[in-house]
């Protein structure tokens, strides 16, 4: 006999995970398919975790999900070959009994989340790579083919949780390809350290987490972001850059990340750790512009698949969670009024995340990844050494009268951009920022 | 305090990650060539786990054993036709601990 579910997700990501529990916790029939070993052997992120759209989820998570620490300071770091300029922002607020942010470890996290999957009711089928997906005769999606013998399973609803680089949604033609110019490729380090040296170097005591974001001349002129992400025992450490820039640059993504770890103001934050995972990663960074078609007959896509990621302000998980809940529930509002899972049905969910923070955020900044992908070489290296020299040439006590200090800043800066295009470059971020 | 940060090659790296090699069954597979393309020569480069290498007759090969399945490779070469992609059989690839 056939067994059909109400939904299958494929995917036991972070928009995969919200989805299913969504559903299975509304008493849904609901399978999850995923490739890895175990839920999370297959997920990379950096990796920060929202709290709020996790507590819509699971309001009472803190209880029992593995969490890192709680981030209490930022840093966002402007880099030259030789220094860094910096803002920081740290708040005692953020120590509150419910905190805002925390950082994760994604294997450990989607294992608890998988578990609180399966408790809600659904059934979790691991080491299982979904091949394709599965028609009628009207092209209405009903099930999955997978690679297990005899494997198709069918469903009534089909939950596209299949990452960035999915194969299922590109190769039945629901979505393009992602574009070179609109994914990075990140590459990540976990460094390990005992949790006082962490402490120390961070300037973080107990739970506490410190965050360190870097631009400028570790991208080599490629659109690119650093980052240090400190975990209890363990530092996170990556740098992505658009695949775009990798393939014009030939630059080698791990070369990249051991530079970016021998800058002098990087170096000491690492020293002594040792490395236990070298990891790679796509993530999607075209925005507004590069969201598919989010729903058809018998399907929605969710999460990094759909290019729901906000590059600028580097979340993404989020906003995978929220679209794998929002999905969930305009799957079963559609239910309970005993719809079939049509096309003209399935548009709810594109309503109801167009009233979410989630595309409302990614609609803010549609002109961001254009800008970034076409002026690279001033925003991530001409722009991040005139910083550094203003700086130091304002630092450096060495008889110079300040008015000509000054003349020699703004003569620089002028010198690499010209007026018209500073001018051009500040009009043009204000615009795309708007 | 001294501090030394000694260059890594990208192979002793991925020791440090967990696999489980489905032997004889390759997920991707370069098509056959006489001079590689712009995009399939790049991957020599850009590959995160060095899976791509010229050979002594100056065509793009590749041993899939260590990819990290991050997919930048179909990104850059699967449209252009250079390269067959697909996701390993369910449970092997990579295995990562941390992720």
């Amino acid at each position: 006999m056939i067994e059909q579910f109400d939904a299958i997700v494929v995917g036991a990501g972070m928009s995969g995970n919200a989805a299913a529990y969504t559903l299975a916790s509304q008493g849904l029939k609901v399978l999850q398919l995923e490739r890895g070993e175990y839920p999370g052997s297959k997920n990379v992120q950096g990796a920060i975790m929202y709290a709020n759209m996790l507590e819509k989820i699971i309001p009472d998570f803190r209880d029992d999900a593995p969490l890192e620490r709680h981030l209490v300071e930022q840093r966002l770091w402007v880099l030259d070959d030789t220094s860094h300029t910096g803002i920081h922002y740290r708040s005692d607020d953020f120590n509150e009994a419910k905190p805002n942010r925390y950082t994760i470890i994604r294997a450990q996290f989607d294992k608890w989340f998988s578990r609180k999957v399966r408790e809600a009711g659904a059934t979790v089928l691991c080491e299982t790579t979904a091949t394709e997906l599965v028609r009628d005769g009207n092209g209405k999606v009903i099930g999955v083919r997978t690679d297990r013998a005899g494997g198709v399973v069918f469903a009534n609803v089909v939950v596209l949780a299949e990452g960035v680089s999915g194969l299922l949604g590109t190769r039945a033609g629901l979505r393009e390809m992602p574009k070179p110019e609109t994914v990075a490729l990140a590459v990540k380090e976990m460094h390990f350290l005992p949790e006082e040296v962490i402490g120390q170097r961070f300037g973080v005591k107990g739970d506490e987490g410190c965050v360190i974001e870097a631009v400028g001349t570790i991208s080599r002129s490629m659109a690119g972001l650093g980052f240090l992400y400190t975990n209890k025992e363990s530092i996170s450490l990556g740098i992505g850059c658009l695949v775009s820039d990798f393939a014009a640059t030939m630059e080698s993504p791990s070369a990249l990340l051991d530079a970016m770890k021998n800058h002098p103001s990087i170096r000491p934050l690492i020293a002594g750790s040792e490395v236990k995972e070298y990891a790679a990663h796509l993530i999607p960074e075209g925005g507004y512009k590069a969201i598919p078609q989010l729903f058809g007959d018998g399907w929605v896509i969710v999460g990094d698949a759909a290019q729901l990621n906000n590059a600028i302000h580097r979340e993404g998980s989020n906003l995978a969670m929220t679209s794998g809940r929002v999905a969930a529930e305009a799957i079963i509002k559609v239910k309970s009024r005993n719809g079939p899972m049509t096309k003209a049905n399935l548009a709810l969910y594109k309503t109801m995340l167009d009233d979410s923070f989630v595309i409302k955020d990614l609609k803010k900044y549609k002109d961001m990844p254009a800008l970034l992908h076409t002026n690279s070489s001033n925003f991530f290296d001409s722009y991040p050494r005139l910083m550094s020299h203003a700086a130091q040439n304002f630092m450096r006590v060495d008889g110079t009268p300040k008015i000509e200090k000054e003349k020699n800043t703004t003569a620089a800066f002028i010198n690499a951009r010209s007026r018209w295009g500073l001018v051009s470059d500040a009009v043009r971020l204000a615009l795309a920022w708007r | 305090m001294t501090i030394a940060v000694t260059k890594v090659r990208v192979e002793d790296k991925l020791y440090q990650n967990r696999y489980l090699v489905d032997s004889g069954r390759p997920h991707i597979i370069v098509r056959p060539h006489d001079k590689p393309s712009a995009n399939l020569l790049a991957l020599t480069y850009v590959c995160p786990a060095k899976c791509y290498e010229l050979n002594d007759k100056g065509q793009v090969e590749i041993t899939a054993d260590g990819c990290m399945e991050c997919g930048t490779c179909r990104i850059l070469c699967e449209k252009g036709g250079d390269i067959e992609w697909n996701y390993p059989r369910g449970g092997f690839g990579v295995l990562f601990k941390f992720g």
